[in-house]
């Protein structure tokens, strides 16, 4: 005779990340039955309101779907609508731009790692708690991020919602002396995010891996931040412009947030995981000895170790800024003057947590017509799912309150933003045991 | 401090960016010290420790779009001795407003292939057309700074003293030449409350009002202006439809060039 026992626990926010959403997960004996991200985000509706907007609206408007990567957003829709009049920018002008985004790479990654995914692996509620036994490891991630956010402030007037950037440009540069202000900071900055990626390695990483088709964008000759192909590990290789010729976004019940996939491949999986293993002959040699040092190879299927490459990603950001500072000559003008013309164009860019898509078409005087946006973290979602169902089983052992936090770092793997999937948490485990 | 308790803090999310939010986390040199004298009690973006209400303060980011979130706010005011909104969604309703200037049914059909499982309301609303707010911080997003009066302010039981003119005197303050008068560039700096230290003329653009209105703004004066600098009729609803979009006087405005 059987009789059965159904347990169910909840979390009301899965914390640490940033918006809102849940995650309900039903055990039935210790196999996973379901796996549900929910997405509570209330729907803004951007692609909606574009709609009439001048294309030159599009940049500060959709940097408010995310407060954390404003950068992403911003540099997206300007490629968009650059590439809709063909318009080339200034060597200067790509290379500030580059800085600007090692910026947000820096702000992001190291709150990220640091304070907001480091504590999981030490068993802390958060960074707050964790500075207490180790100040100097949160100290030096605070001074670390302020010093992403400096950039930020420099070229773009703030760090959230930088206001300088345009399509065609700048609103105005720095000189060269006002950008080697920065370089005493960049330098001790290099240092100290080699020593946080050392640190990084020494965490313990749940043994953990899967078969990832990794989806990042790939330059000929760079690391990928404002441009690039997309491809994957399994074969991808497209024009921006056949994103949404392969990508179907799915509109699911629970969400707010549409869940991506591709056709006839799948799930995906954007982000620092995917940048890495697609781009790692574009690290610097000092980022791929680090790595090594750090025990990664040119690829690393392990979500959790999302830690230490974000690390890794830190240290090449804080090279390429330096570079960029070193040889950056002031631009004649801040933009190129564009105007307007009708058509469609593609933009993407690699935020922090994964490849930022938009699309948009214009009229013949500038009026947006029609815009799409796939977010990094609505990609990410089916990916965050499956992981979450293959994780599950392997810790069933655990006690609900140690299963659910082990579930939430897993999700926090992929440094969701929930707002920019448009946009999560609250878990809900329901165990059920048949004995 | 021992013996003292120290004020529990609540930090809440509605529909928005968490960008004001991710101020706070953004104050590196004071976070610290900050967190010596509050207790954060809940900030789900920053830690998983949940304390249970009542808070002394609440900040609150984000609007009002769903039935659901229109009762939530009914429970955090009962919950919080003091609730501070913070920037443009809590305060004027933020970039989202701007369905409210539209049909919202085919804004849905647009983004999502299920209507049937979008729940939302008609109009995206500020904080204070819910409840009772102490006090609004403005900008979208916040200045972290000014958050960080607010907070000293409640700490110590005064009023924050934040400025309530416009732009221009900060633009005037800083020496930055007029942007409108000198290039011909359109600027809501003339009605937009100041708290940003006019950034966007120091960088030779105009203001886009992510402050929102400042007291008493004539913002019949600055269409005029504006107009004569070539402005067109379309491009001047758009002015006053950004960020704060639904804030009366931006809202009054856009309707009367709209109609005209
Ligand atoms: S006011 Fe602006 S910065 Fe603040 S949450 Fe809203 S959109 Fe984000």
């Amino acid at each position: 005779m059987s009789t059965r026992k159904s347990r169910t626990l909840k979390v009301d926010y899965l914390a640490r990340v940033e918006g809102e959403g849940a995650l309900f997960i039903r055990l039935k004996d210790d196999n996973v039955t379901e796996v549900q991200l929910r997405i509570f985000e209330p729907p803004r509706f951007f692609e909606g309101f574009l709609r009439g907007r001048r294309w030159t609206e599009a940049p500060d408007i959709t940097a408010r779907i995310c407060g954390i990567c404003p950068i992403a957003y911003l540099a997206s829709s300007i490629s968009a609508m650059e590439s809709i009049v063909g318009a080339e920018v200034p060597h200067p002008i790509r290379e500030l731009r580059r800085l600007i985004y090692c910026g947000e790479w820096i702000e992001s990654h190291i709150l990220h790692l640091a304070m907001l995914h480091a504590p999981d692996f030490l068993g802390y509620q958060d960074a707050l708690a964790m500075a207490k036994d180790h100040p100097d490891i949160v100290k030096g991630a605070l001074r670390l991020k302020k010093i992403g956010n400096d950039i930020m402030v420099l070229l773009g007037g703030r760090e959230i919602h930088p206001i300088n950037l345009r399509v065609g440009g700048f609103y105005s540069v720095p000189t060269k002396d006002e950008l080697q202000k920065l370089r005493p900071d960049l330098e001790w900055g290099l240092e100290a995010s080699q020593q946080v990626a050392r640190w990084a390695a020494t965490l313990d990483y749940p043994d953990f891996e899967r078969d990832y088709e990794f989806v990042a964008l790939r330059h000929p000759k760079e690391y990928p931040l404002w441009e690039g192909r997309l491809v994957s590990n399994k074969g991808l290789d497209i024009p921006l412009s056949e994103f949404y010729d392969h990508v179907v976004e799915e509109h699911v019940a629970r969400s707010t947030s549409l869940h991506s996939s591709m056709r006839q491949r799948g799930t995906y999986h954007v982000g620092p995981l995917a940048r890495y293993a697609l781009n790692y002959e574009h690290l610097t040699p000092g980022c791929q000895a680090l790595a090594r040092e750090c025990g990664l190879g040119p690829t690393c299927n392990n979500p959790f170790k999302s830690l230490l490459v974000r690390a890794i990603e830190t240290v090449y950001a804080y090279e390429e800024a330096l570079r960029i500072v070193n040889t950056y000559e002031m631009p004649d003008r801040p933009y190129v003057p564009l105007e307007p013309r009708a058509g469609r164009g593609y933009g993407c860019s690699e935020a922090p947590r994964g490849i930022c898509y938009h699309t948009y078409a214009i009229d013949d005087q500038g009026v947006i017509l029609d815009a799409r946006i796939a977010p990094p973290t609505a990609q990410n979602q089916r990916c965050m799912e499956e992981d979450l169902a293959a994780l599950v089983p392997q810790f069933a052992h655990l006690k609900d309150d140690d299963l659910t936090w082990r579930c939430e770092q897993a999700v926090r793997n992929y440094d969701p933003c929930i707002s920019c999937s448009c946009h999560f948490l609250k878990l809900e485990v329901q165990r059920e045991y048949s004995h | 401090m021992r013996g003292v308790k120290k004020p529990k803090l609540a930090v809440w999310k509605f529909a928005s960016c968490d960008g004001c939010q991710l101020s706070l986390l953004d104050c590196e040199d004071e976070l610290l010290t900050v967190a010596e004298h509050v207790d954060i009690a809940y900030f789900p973006e920053a830690t998983r420790a949940v304390q249970k209400g009542p808070y002394d303060v609440s900040l609150v980011e984000g609007s009002i779009t769903t039935p659901h979130d229109a009762e939530r706010i009914n429970k955090i005011r009962r919950m919080s001795r003091y609730l501070i909104t913070i920037g443009a969604c809590a305060t004027s309703g933020g970039i989202q407003a701007l369905r409210n200037f539209a049909d919202v049914n085919q804004y849905i059909r647009i983004v999502y292939a299920h209507p049937e499982y979008i729940e939302t309301l008609r109009n995206s609303t500020p904080i204070a057309m819910h409840v009772y707010v102490d006090f609004e911080l403005r900008g979208c997003p916040v200045n972290k700074y000014q958050l960080i009066e607010v907070l000293n302010a409640l700490l110590n039981n005064r009023r924050p003293n934040l400025p309530t003119y416009s732009v221009c005197i900060e633009c005037k303050r800083r020496g930055t030449a007029c942007v409108m008068v000198s290039e011909g560039v359109p600027c809501m700096g003339p009605v937009t409350q100041a708290g940003c230290g006019a950034l966007c003329p120091s960088y030779r653009r105009g203001c886009y009002g992510c402050f929102g209105p400042m007291e008493v703004p004539n913002t019949a004066a600055l269409s005029a202006c504006w107009s004569n600098i070539g402005v067109q009729k379309d491009d001047l609803v758009r002015g006053f439809r950004m960020f704060n979009a639904y804030a009366d006087p931006f809202r009054k405005e856009s309707e009367v060039h709209e109609h005209a």
